[in-house]
């Protein structure tokens, strides 16, 4: 993944020109997605940060991943 | 490679194109890159008409001149020039317009009689990117071209009704370029740029994807010296780009000098490539000239006008600084406030010496 993302949640995709804006959460898994982290591992991580049950985690995290996939962010 | 430095270049260079505003021409960007290397000697611009903007813009151009439209022929482009080096040395010229190109192309050697360099490419080169020509001259050499024809009468679009999707683009041989819905709006289109362009009309399929610009400096043989790639973010209803962002795209920057290498395009230009939803580049047009965002490379570190002078002066440039993907423009209109006086010296003398 070659997105720009800055702190606030704006990224850039430097390879179409696209920007977006994610929320807090988003941001979240986002750097964790860059720092190399596997779907286990981000899952326990927002369990940890917002609170949340670990099936409540996964599906958000399949929902998000699944419209990345769909805005050509992400790679199978 | 370092920033380009011409703070101790101690010439003239002459710029063309110095209108501004819905439809602006790539001079005044071009002069303020020139200026943004350090450049400290005079500028002459170059202009057809006294209500080009940047002619009443203070610190841009020392001396301004008016020209003859390029279709009044070699003759008097020639006369008029000898007439402005009486007043003033000229050791770069660099066009930016279409339309006058081709006189500055074919004058090369008469130019240089006179002092004057250039950076453009040869006549062969700056033929073969006809937007006339695009569709034969390219897709054999695997690079795609939208599906288009050319139409020499507004009947030929009624021949073509079981083939084409509409919506579909009709061009103006030099300038312009409109979306047509239907037949009856392609007919409309086809009249109109006739009578401003002349024939042929090119239609041209619509391939939905991404669109991209970018900006190029040719070696002459087949490399690019420099190439900024932008995504256009704010487009005006003219279809012009006010606002865009550098991209950093591997496939499109490949497929930018694989057609660079076919035309061994020397000087400047602008390509125009949309990324289809296939995944397929497909290129739009090439303009033979800086275009107007051109600024933007130099904002991103890749300062294209300070190196054609450079390269114009003989200077051996293997190639450019690295841009800044994420390097943003948004074009700003501003009023100027002059005096009617300027616009006095402009339209009767046909020149403006501060």
């Amino acid at each position: 993944m070659t997105l720009a993302v800055n702190k606030n949640g704006f990224i850039f995709d430097p390879e179409n020109g696209i920007s977006y804006t994610v929320n807090e959460t988003g941001l979240f898994v986002l750097q964790k997605l860059q720092a190399g982290l596997q779907n286990g591992e981000i899952i326990t991580s927002l369990c940890a940060e917002f609170e949340v049950e670990p099936e409540q985690a996964r599906s958000d995290l399949e929902h998000f991943a699944a419209m990345l996939k769909a805005l050509n962010l992400a790679e199978d | 490679m370092n920033k380009l430095d011409l703070s101790k270049l101690d010439i003239t260079i002459a710029v063309t194109g110095l209108k501004t505003g819905d439809n602006p021409q790539p001079g005044v960007p071009v002069i303020r890159s020139i200026r943004a290397a350090g450049f400290k000697g005079k500028i002459v611009g170059l202009v057809y008409d006294a209500m080009e903007s940047g002619i009443y813009l203070k610190g841009l151009a020392d001396e301004v001149y008016q020209m003859p439209y390029p279709s009044t022929g070699a003759d008097s482009f020639l006369a008029r020039l000898d007439y402005i080096l009486s007043r003033t040395k000229i050791h770069v010229a660099i066009p930016t317009l279409d339309s006058e190109i081709p006189i500055y192309i074919r004058l090369e050697k008469e130019l240089m009689q006179r002092g004057i360099k250039t950076f453009l490419p040869t006549e062969e080169q700056f033929n073969l990117r006809d937007k006339i020509k695009l569709a034969q001259f390219f897709p054999p050499l695997g690079i795609d071209i939208p599906k288009t024809h050319l139409l020499q009468s507004a009947d030929d679009i009624y021949k073509l009704k079981d083939e084409l999707e509409f919506p579909v683009i009709v061009k103006g041989r030099l300038y312009e370029a409109y979306k047509a819905l239907n037949l009856f709006e392609a007919q409309k289109h086809f009249f109109d740029l006739q009578a401003k362009w002349g024939l042929p009309i090119i239609l041209q399929e619509i391939i939905p994807g991404d669109e991209f610009n970018v900006v190029i400096v040719g070696d002459g043989k087949g490399k690019c010296l420099g190439m900024v790639p932008q995504r256009k973010l704010v487009i005006t209803d003219k279809g012009k780009g006010f606002g865009g962002v550098v991209v950093k795209n591997p496939g499109l920057e490949s497929y930018a000098q694989r057609v660079i290498e076919a035309l061994s395009w020397r000087g400047p230009c602008e390509l125009e490539i949309i990324k289809g939803e296939d995944g397929v580049f497909y290129l739009i047009e090439i303009n033979p000239r800086f275009p107007a965002w051109v600024r933007l490379a130099e904002g991103c570190g890749q300062n294209q006008p300070a190196a054609t002078v450079l390269l114009a002066m003989g200077e051996k440039l293997d190639s450019l600084p690295l841009f800044k993907p994420g390097t943003l423009f948004i074009r700003h209109a501003e009023d100027i406030i002059s005096d009617i006086a300027l616009l006095g010296d402009i339209s009767v003398n046909g020149e403006l010496v501060r």
